[in-house]
């Protein structure tokens, strides 16, 4: 049942993936993009990870498709066509796609709890949280306690990355750069 | 490599398969397309799938998500790739306002949010510029 | 968007238990899923939601951009704060241990405020980016879309 759920969901993201990528609405490929997150969202579920989910619905359905319109409100609501080769891009993403295909060829099988990603750090803090943090939820205590400075760093990147854009948007309009614009200011 | 190839093998990795897939459509966004816009669309494309990677990664089939149940013979599956998505999550979406502020700031001082576009008027004047 | 009144409605009516929720999500984030980043980006939904639906200016007199701009200082210096008091009682850096005689309830306490400082945080660089972005004016006009 689980691989079903799992297998309709990805159905659904590849199409939605393919929508965005053949739309040149961006008002439509910023909403399918929600669209997008609140589907990996539930994959996301189906797989354990719930507070992954919990973030991606938030984050990707919610704050980003809010951000992405206030941009196009400033930019454009159509993207022109495609200038770029579109045959050599396709085949940059071929044959990326086909060397990480032959990376997985090695991987071991999916869901399978012998792996070596479950040998080491993971069960460790499952065993330990009870004993040395005691709260139920085991991804808090990693977060918080377990790596605490790690999750330090990313506060301070978001912090940076706040301060980023304030520092951008703050201010008045310049006027636009064009070459006689740009003349002008040389002649003055 | 391929001595264990059945259809066991199949149903094995196609989650693995199916990422990839997700994550070149993104990547042909970001190579193909010239909007703006558009690229950090499929950048955002490709990093979601990079998380869906990490997180089936630590899936456990039979297991269950990583909150204590009180049960001592509960298999839980793994919450490290779990903590690290979410913080990558919240993270991910900082550098892409980030990004969006970039592009709009690029949008007020060239007209346009098209990559060609930019270059011709970056070409143009250097041309006047060296006139 | 004034002219929208059936949002307007259901937005006044949905603020308050979006804030409601952020709060439980912050601080039951321990037990269930949840915790400081989820409950940042809720909490500053709720002030975006009625940015949008309302207008800025409504917004600016509830939640001044000033304001806020501190808020994103205040909750790093909480988490590191939390670290430095630990190097004060005796501990290494972060660890929660050492805040109270039970390390357990420690633990507990650290992990609380730790993640109240990433709420802050989390809160108030998402609201200030809304600002950020709503403040430009606009190229396309709203009866556009």
């Amino acid at each position: 049942m689980e691989a079903f759920i799992d297998i309709v969901l990805f159905g659904f993201l590849i199409l939605t993936a393919i929508a965005i990528m053949r739309l040149r609405n961006l008002f439509a490929v910023v909403m399918l993009s929600g669209v997008f997150s609140l589907l990996s969202a539930g994959l996301f579920v189906v797989m354990d990870a719930v507070d992954v989910a919990f973030t991606e619905a938030a984050v990707g359905a919610g704050i980003s498709t809010v951000l992405m319109l206030g941009t196009m409100a400033m930019t454009s609501r159509e993207e022109k066509p495609p200038v770029h080769n579109r045959l050599f891009s396709f085949a940059i993403a071929v044959v990326v796609g086909a060397a990480l295909i032959y990376g997985t060829t090695d991987m071991p099988p999916f869901g399978a709890a012998d792996t070596p990603v479950h040998q080491h750090v993971g069960p460790d803090y499952i065993e330990r949280t009870p004993k040395e943090i005691g709260v139920p939820n085991i991804v808090t205590a990693v977060l918080a306690s377990y790596r605490g400075f790690d999750t330090l760093g990313e506060v301070a990147v978001i912090f940076t990355a706040g301060i980023a854009v304030i520092v951008l948007l703050h201010g008045r309009t310049r006027p636009a750069r064009s070459a006689d614009a740009r003349k002008k200011g040389k002649d003055a | 490599m391929f001595d264990d190839f059945s259809s066991s093998y199949i149903i094995q990795h196609y989650n693995y398969w199916m990422v990839i897939v997700l994550m070149m459509i993104g990547l042909y966004i970001v190579v193909s397309r010239g909007n703006l816009v558009k690229k950090i669309v499929g950048l955002n494309l490709f990093q979601t799938a990079v998380f869906m990677l990490y997180i089936s990664m630590g899936k456990i089939i039979g297991g269950t998500a990583p909150i204590l149940t009180g049960n001592p013979d509960e298999v839980y599956s793994n919450p490290l790739p779990h903590v690290l998505i979410l913080t990558a999550i919240v993270v991910g979406v900082a550098t892409t306002a980030l990004g969006l502020a970039l592009i709009v700031r690029i949008r007020e001082r060239y007209g346009t949010i098209e990559e060609d576009e930019i270059a011709d008027i970056e070409q143009e004047i250097d041309r006047r510029e060296s006139a | 968007m004034h002219h929208h009144l059936i949002l307007r409605v259901v937005s006044k009516m949905l603020i308050p238990p979006i804030l409601l929720y952020a709060l439980y999500v912050q601080f039951h984030g321990d037990f269930g899923p949840g915790g400081g980043f989820q409950a940042g980006v809720i909490f500053a939904v709720a002030f975006i939601l009625y940015g949008i639906v309302f207008s800025l200016d409504h917004l600016r007199r509830a939640v001044p951009p000033h304001v806020v701009r501190r808020f994103v200082a205040l909750g790093l210096l909480i988490y590191a704060g939390v670290g430095v008091a630990n190097l004060l009682l005796g501990g290494n850096f972060l660890d929660y241990s050492t805040l109270a005689h039970d390390p357990k309830h420690g633990q507990h306490y650290g992990i609380i405020l730790v993640e109240l400082g990433v709420g802050i945080t989390v809160a108030a660089v998402m609201i200030s980016i809304f600002f950020a972005f709503a403040s430009r004016p606009p190229t396309i006009k709203d009866t556009d879309w």
